[in-house]
């Protein structure tokens, strides 16, 4: 074929062209690969970060307790930051101007915000600004807390888009059949409404079961610890990376089965019905 | 199945719809320029005129989804545009059906009949679901009751909504164009339906294009144009034989296409005489 092609009058054809361009990046890029191959020292960094002992000690605690906690950390996390975000995407559509002021200025605020400082200040400001008082449920109550006032302003945006993306026939025909605005929105609109967030939702997950490492900030007891905070102290311990490795494997076995679950949801909804 | 709307028993000798003094505008531009007429028990009224002449806005004010800005507005015999009203009481003993259907698209047949019965009227599941199945083979979906909207025809889909509608017991029926996006083989069946409706006795009132429908039901034929009632009257006189010139360029439009082509072109001579002889060519 190469022949052929290049007795093209006028030069290269494009194909040929866009194939030469591929194969030169391919060849780069396996070049870069085998250097870097050539430079690591094999040997150490199996030791250093593949270290099979290492590795079997972890077990089976960096499931029952990191993993578990971080699970636990991120639902409580989602269902503070579901319910809020609820109440604040109605809010943002209210018809009352202050309740929308409120919500709009609330989204801003903690989209705006680093959530470590979200957790410093549910960790420190929080017992220092209102003495005697302490969040209910310790490291999961305070995490759930941090991670759910962020998610919130998130989770309002997509909500309220989810809502508006409803058509308004339907708040019609269900005003028409004597719902109240109420009745209409809670069982027409919201069920319609949440089948068009639940993918982007299932990405937020995705954010709050990483962004629950932040709990690392409050001070946990061993009990307590989520996956990375349990793999940097193995680590430490051990003056050994694997169980950095594996605490990051574990995270992975939760949000790439999450992340595909969200992309296929996406799809069926473009692609699926009607 | 009349009649059970509550807190209307005590006016319940008014006429089904009365309408007086309506206006109705967007912004600055008035749609409704002061609208009178009636709808008396029983009867069947059809509206018709022009595309934008305020019809649908019409319809709509009278289960308040647009707020009148002038006028009165009485449902059996309850003024509507009284602000202390009950609006979601009102609104349970007026059906209405949309152009578009607006079925509920996650609910089943079955369920978009029930949902309303048993949120707004408390009915249990069991009575719920015995009143729905009986409306949904009113309409001639008996088999269909597990289907949901996505799987039903347009023609399906907007009798669920008139079942849907009925299965409130609402004392009067409002249509809006119920036929408009409808594939024209699937017409007959929604207008067979209302049109049992219309001998069981049930009062209606129609915005529709379908002439022939307003000319074998409609008890009185109402012709909109501009916002205000031009003529109305029973459609032997204004369907047959218009008194108005407004009415008869409307009608001769719908009833003959072909017609209404000169006419336009007739009417467009001052406008642009060349343009105007062009389309008088056509066949
Ligand atoms: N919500 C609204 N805001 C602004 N203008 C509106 C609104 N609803 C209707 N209108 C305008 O009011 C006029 C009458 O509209 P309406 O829908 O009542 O007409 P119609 O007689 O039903 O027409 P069609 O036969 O096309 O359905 C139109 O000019 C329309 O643009
Ligand atoms: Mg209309």
């Amino acid at each position: 074929m190469t022949a052929e092609q290049a007795a093209v009058p006028g030069g290269m054809s494009r194909r040929r062209r866009r194939q030469i361009s591929l194969w030169t990046q391919y060849g780069l890029f396996a070049a870069v690969v085998l250097v870097v191959a050539l430079l690591a020292d094999w040997p150490k960094l199996r030791v250093n970060f593949a270290n099979w002992g290492v590795a079997k000690d972890l077990f089976p605690d960096v499931i029952t307790v990191g993993l578990r906690n971080t699970v636990v950390y991120t639902a409580v996390g989602f269902g503070i930051g579901l319910a809020l975000g609820l109440v604040i995407a109605l809010m943002r559509l209210s018809s009352a101007a202050p309740y929308r002021w409120f919500a709009t200025v609330y989204i801003e605020v903690f989209r705006g915000l680093p959530l470590l400082l979200i957790f410093i200040f549910v960790g420190v400001g929080v017992p220092l600004a209102f003495p005697g008082t302490t969040i209910p449920g310790g490291a999961v109550g305070q995490t759930g807390v941090a991670l759910g006032v962020s998610a919130a302003a998130y989770m309002a945006e997509t909500i309220r888009a989810g809502i508006e993306a409803v058509p308004r026939g339907q708040t019609e025909a269900a005003r028409s059949l004597g719902m109240s605005h109420g009745r209409a929105m809670a069982s027409i609109v919201l069920p319609q409404a949440f089948r068009i967030v639940v993918p982007p939702l299932t990405n937020q997950l995705v954010l709050l079961c990483k962004d629950s490492s932040l709990v690392l900030f409050l001070g946990v007891t061993l009990e307590q610890r989520e996956l990375t905070k349990f793999g940097r102290d193995l680590a430490g311990q051990q003056g050994n990376t694997t169980p950095i490795i594996v605490a990051g494997i574990c995270y992975l076995v939760v949000t790439i089965p999450l992340s595909l679950l969200a992309r296929r949801l996406e799809a069926r909804r473009h692609g699926g019905r009607r | 199945m009349k009649d059970t709307r509550p807190g209307t028993g005590a006016a319940a000798g008014g006429r089904a719809i009365e309408i007086s003094g309506l206006r109705k505008s967007f912004g600055t531009t008035e749609v409704l320029r002061g609208i009178d007429f009636h709808v008396e028990r029983g009867e069947v009224v059809c509206v018709i005129g022009p595309s934008g002449s305020g019809k649908s806005t019409l319809l709509r004010c009278v289960n308040l989804l647009e707020e009148p800005s002038a006028g009165t507005i009485r449902v059996a015999g309850v003024d509507v545009t009284d602000p202390d009203v009950d609006i979601d009481a009102v609104r349970r003993g007026i059906g209405m059906v949309f152009q578009s259907f607006n079925l509920f698209p996650h609910l089943t047949a079955l369920g978009n009949v029930t949902i309303a019965q048993r949120k707004v009227l408390r009915r249990g599941r069991a009575e719920a679901e015995r009143i729905a199945r009986e409306n949904l083979g009113r309409v001639g979906l008996a088999d269909r009751v597990g289907a949901f909207p996505a799987q039903l025809s347009g023609g399906q889909q907007q009798r669920v909504a008139i079942a849907r509608a009925l299965a409130m017991g609402p004392g009067v029926m409002l249509f809006d164009e119920p036929t408009s996006a409808l594939d024209p083989e699937l017409v007959g069946d929604v207008l067979g339906v209302m049109r049992g409706l219309a001998v069981e006795g049930m009062t209606m009132l129609v915005v529709t294009h379908e002439m022939s429908f307003a000319r074998e039901v409609a008890d009185r034929v109402v012709f909109m144009d501009g916002g205000v009632v031009v003529e109305e009257g029973p459609p032997s006189r204004v369907i047959a034989d218009p008194a108005h010139e407004r009415t008869r360029a409307f009608l001769s439009r719908v009833l003959d296409p072909a017609a209404a082509r000169i006419e336009d072109a007739d009417a467009a001579v001052d406008a642009d005489v060349g343009d105007a002889a062009a389309e008088d060519g056509r066949p």
